[in-house]
């Protein structure tokens, strides 16, 4: 490799950092439920990223890297739970959904719910919890979401669908 | 309200705290600086460049109407405190929607 290619991949993988350190920490925070394990998490995806990135480049034929990213941060909360012999806390936050929220009334009915949705995330089996956030955290599409987690679309499709249901079963009051 | 939809607000995206940001530039700056060492010549301009480090800029995209669009802007502005005080994702979730609620009920007086 000589220097203006090093250049180039440096500035790749800038690029990268920035437009996914969001996304790579929303899924840390909720895949490992508080922000001190969510920093670290990030910070080591980051890292084994950078150290990989010129293969992932290459092999990625000029599609996104951010399914790449986000498996790194998957297999890298999956060892460290496999490490520590625990399961993470939970998942939940913030304002964009206050947007849909018009009343005071709204906010505060609203929070039983949030907070129900939140105790029945931690609930699912990790794969279907996973889904869900890549899903309606990161906004990732069955396909991003398939490549995260290395399956083939159609089975993604049934792991959210299922994460869907049980989830709706866990909330809704019987 | 749809289910899917609750769930895309209970799941809204967490901005990384500034400390975070700083740290992860540093690592990799580390790294870069350590495969300068390695590999003399390589050229690592981009990475060294703190001008290349820019903070991410999230775009605000508000749909809703204008009231609500300032609860949102005004509950964001607080978001960094919260989660720095937050002990983990309900927490934080309770914190921030006790913020709006607080502005909403602000705005109302107002109104």
């Amino acid at each position: 490799m000589d220097r203006s290619d090093k250049a180039r991949l440096d500035a790749a993988f800038t690029e990268l950092y920035r437009a996914h350190l969001r996304d790579v920490y929303s899924y840390a925070f909720y895949r490992v439920g508080n922000h001190h394990d969510a920093e670290d998490l990030t910070e080591q995806t980051f890292l084994q990223a950078y150290r990989h990135f010129e293969r992932a480049q290459a092999e990625s034929d000029g599609r996104p890297l951010r399914p790449w990213l986000i498996r790194i941060a998957h297999n890298l909360a999956a060892n460290l739970y496999r490490d520590r012999s625990r399961r993470p806390q939970t998942p939940l936050d913030d304002t964009t959904m206050l947007s849909a929220l018009h009343t005071t009334e709204d906010l505060v009915e609203g929070r039983d719910e949030l907070a129900r949705i939140i105790e029945g995330i931690q609930k699912l089996p990790d794969e279907r919890r996973d889904a869900l956030i890549m899903r309606f955290a990161l906004g990732m599409d069955n396909r991003e979401i398939a490549r995260a987690m290395g399956k083939t679309d159609g089975a993604t499709k049934v792991l959210l669908h299922r994460a869907i249901k049980q989830l709706e079963g866990i909330v809704t009051p019987a | 309200m749809d289910f899917e939809r609750m769930l895309r607000m209970a799941l809204t995206p967490v901005d990384p705290p500034e400390s975070l940001q700083r740290r992860v530039e540093t690592t990799l700056q580390e790294l870069t600086d350590a495969a300068v060492d390695e590999l003399e010549g390589w050229e690592l301009s981009s990475m060294r460049d703190p001008r290349n480090w820019v903070r991410p800029v999230v775009a605000t995209a508000v749909g809703a109407s204008a009231g609500t669009a300032l609860v949102v802007l005004r509950v964001r502005q607080e978001r960094r405190k919260r989660a720095a005080q937050s002990r983990n994702p309900l927490d934080l979730a309770q914190r921030t929607l006790r913020a709006a609620a607080g502005e909403a009920r602000k705005l109302a007086r107002r109104d």
